[in-house]
């Protein structure tokens, strides 16, 4: 509560609405006519060193240079992968980009379609054309598990404050869990553990606009596993 | 504006069949985000009619032919139900669907930062559930509140609202008997922020004057309209209070 109150209410903004006429610089998500910032999309107002501008409270993920994603092998040519990472535009995975070396015409010997994979954007030019890449430390094709998909938007609650969430989720379900800045989330451990896991994930989707979220995630996965915490530590 | 009949639309104090002045508008109903599937939705009741929007991407456009390599198209498709007129209404598009889809589109595309998406497509599905005059306004006025929704990036939301004349008297936001028997209907649809017009069309006749004074009401009517479908949209995220970040 008190931290409630110690913060400035979080303005909603619609499309529209004018966020600054007194020359602040216009932030993401804006559009300045005759020196006043306008919103440009649904959001909350987020006023900084740098500007105002607006925190999207929705919408697609739209691939920025450097993203950590997963993805789904949608369709294989015969020099690159088509990967889905649920933006508005196909991802190909060039066969340069991949830890392995493949022969042209070869791709299908290593990933194929439905296979998971975690990869890096490499580029995103003005065009929006995207390249993604498997070529960095910690990206390979996820075997196993299931997949969980929230709202782009709300991965930074999934995660938590300097990964407090994501960490407590891990202690308690003693998954394996690994979360795509496009919002899909990769789960692997005990069946049982798993799916509470999912269901907590899930949950925050849904509730990622409350207050005091942690603990009532903790609450959550300690009523549905009473055992858990001791595996984990 | 067809047909005629001895109904008095506009009596003498001024009240009309259904006890509103000519400047008012019907009641209306806004909600935003009403279907989990698509990325955005929003359901409108004005007066009678009863209409549904849900809007998806920007997404890859299919079929190909039709990407601009410069910026996003809005496909915009506009369908009548079988049961939302008395007499049942033959299923599927027909030049009156066809027109409404287009003149909706390119209201949208004037406020939709198309820009940014390029080659994408963002595909816009109107459903009139029932239809009672003035449905292609409610379907615009739907579309946009669906579009904000949706999270997609727009200078201004679209309210649309119809103006017209009936018995001699120029009024706001036509019901089913004014706008058949009436002698013009002009929908209309503004930029709020702007005042800029983005749809217009009339059927019927009017004088020059009459004319200006439907504007400037259909102005007001869709200021209006602009207050409650932000409300629409605040609504949907009042619930829930503060973030703990």
């Amino acid at each position: 509560m008190d931290k409630r109150s110690a913060r400035p209410a979080r303005e909603i903004v619609v499309p529209g609405d004018i966020l600054d006429d007194s020359g602040a610089k216009a932030g993401d998500n804006t559009y300045t006519v005759d020196g006043r910032v306008y919103a440009a999309i649904l959001g909350v107002k987020n006023r900084n060193q740098y500007g105002v501008g607006v925190i999207p409270l929705g919408g697609r993920y739209m691939p920025k240079p450097g993203d950590m994603v997963i993805g789904m092998i949608e369709d294989i040519g015969s020099s690159n992968w088509m990967v889905d990472i649920k933006a508005p535009y196909p991802a190909p995975l060039h066969v340069s980009e991949v830890p392995w070396k493949v022969e042209f015409g070869d791709t299908s010997r290593y990933l194929n379609v439905g296979n998971v994979v975690l990869l890096k954007v490499l580029s995103v030019d003005e065009g929006k054309k995207i390249q993604v890449t498997m070529n960095d430390s910690g990206l390979r094709r996820l075997e196993g598990g299931r997949l969980v998909e929230i709202p782009y938007v709300k991965v930074s609650r999934v995660i938590g404050k300097s990964g407090s969430m994501i960490q407590m989720i891990k202690n308690l379900t003693d998954c394996r869990i690994f979360i795509g800045e496009n919002g899909v989330i990769w789960i692997d451990g005990d069946e049982k553990n798993a799916e509470v896991a999912v269901q907590a994930i899930e949950m925050i989707g849904e509730h990622a606009h409350r207050g005091s979220l942690t603990e009532r995630v903790k609450e959550f996965i300690e009523k549905e596993l009473p055992d858990a915490g001791e595996v984990g530590e | 504006m067809s047909g005629t009949t001895d109904m008095i639309l506009v009596n003498k104090d001024g009240k009309r069949i259904d006890g509103r002045t000519p400047d008012e508008h019907r009641d209306i109903k806004i909600e935003a985000g009403v279907l989990a599937n698509a990325d955005g939705s929003a359901y409108v009741e004005i007066g009678k009619n009863k209409v549904l929007a849900a809007v998806y991407g920007p997404r890859e456009c299919h079929p190909r032919h039709l990407q601009d390599p410069t910026k996003a198209i809005i496909q915009c498709k506009y369908n009548m139900q079988t049961y939302s007129v008395s007499d049942r209404k033959r299923p599927g598009t027909d030049r009156r669907s066809v027109e409404i889809s287009k003149i909706t589109a390119e209201a949208l595309e004037k406020v939709v930062l198309t820009e940014l998406y390029p080659r994408a497509s963002i595909d816009v599905y109107i459903e009139i559930l029932q239809a009672n005059a003035g449905t292609r306004c409610a379907g615009l006025t739907a579309a946009s509140v669906a579009l904000a929704d949706a999270g997609i990036p727009m200078r201004d939301i679209v309210p649309a609202i119809a103006a017209g004349k009936a018995d001699g008297y120029v009024l706001l936001d036509l019901n089913k008997e004014e706008d058949n028997f009436g002698q013009a209907d002009v929908p209309m649809a503004i930029v709020p922020s702007t005042n800029e017009i983005v749809l217009l069309q009339m059927d019927g006749n009017m004088t020059r004057e009459e004319f200006d004074k439907a504007i400037e009401m259909g102005v007001r009517g869709c200021h209006d309209v602009y207050k409650l479908q932000k409300e629409a949209l605040l609504n949907r995220y009042s619930d829930g209070g503060d973030s703990d970040e």
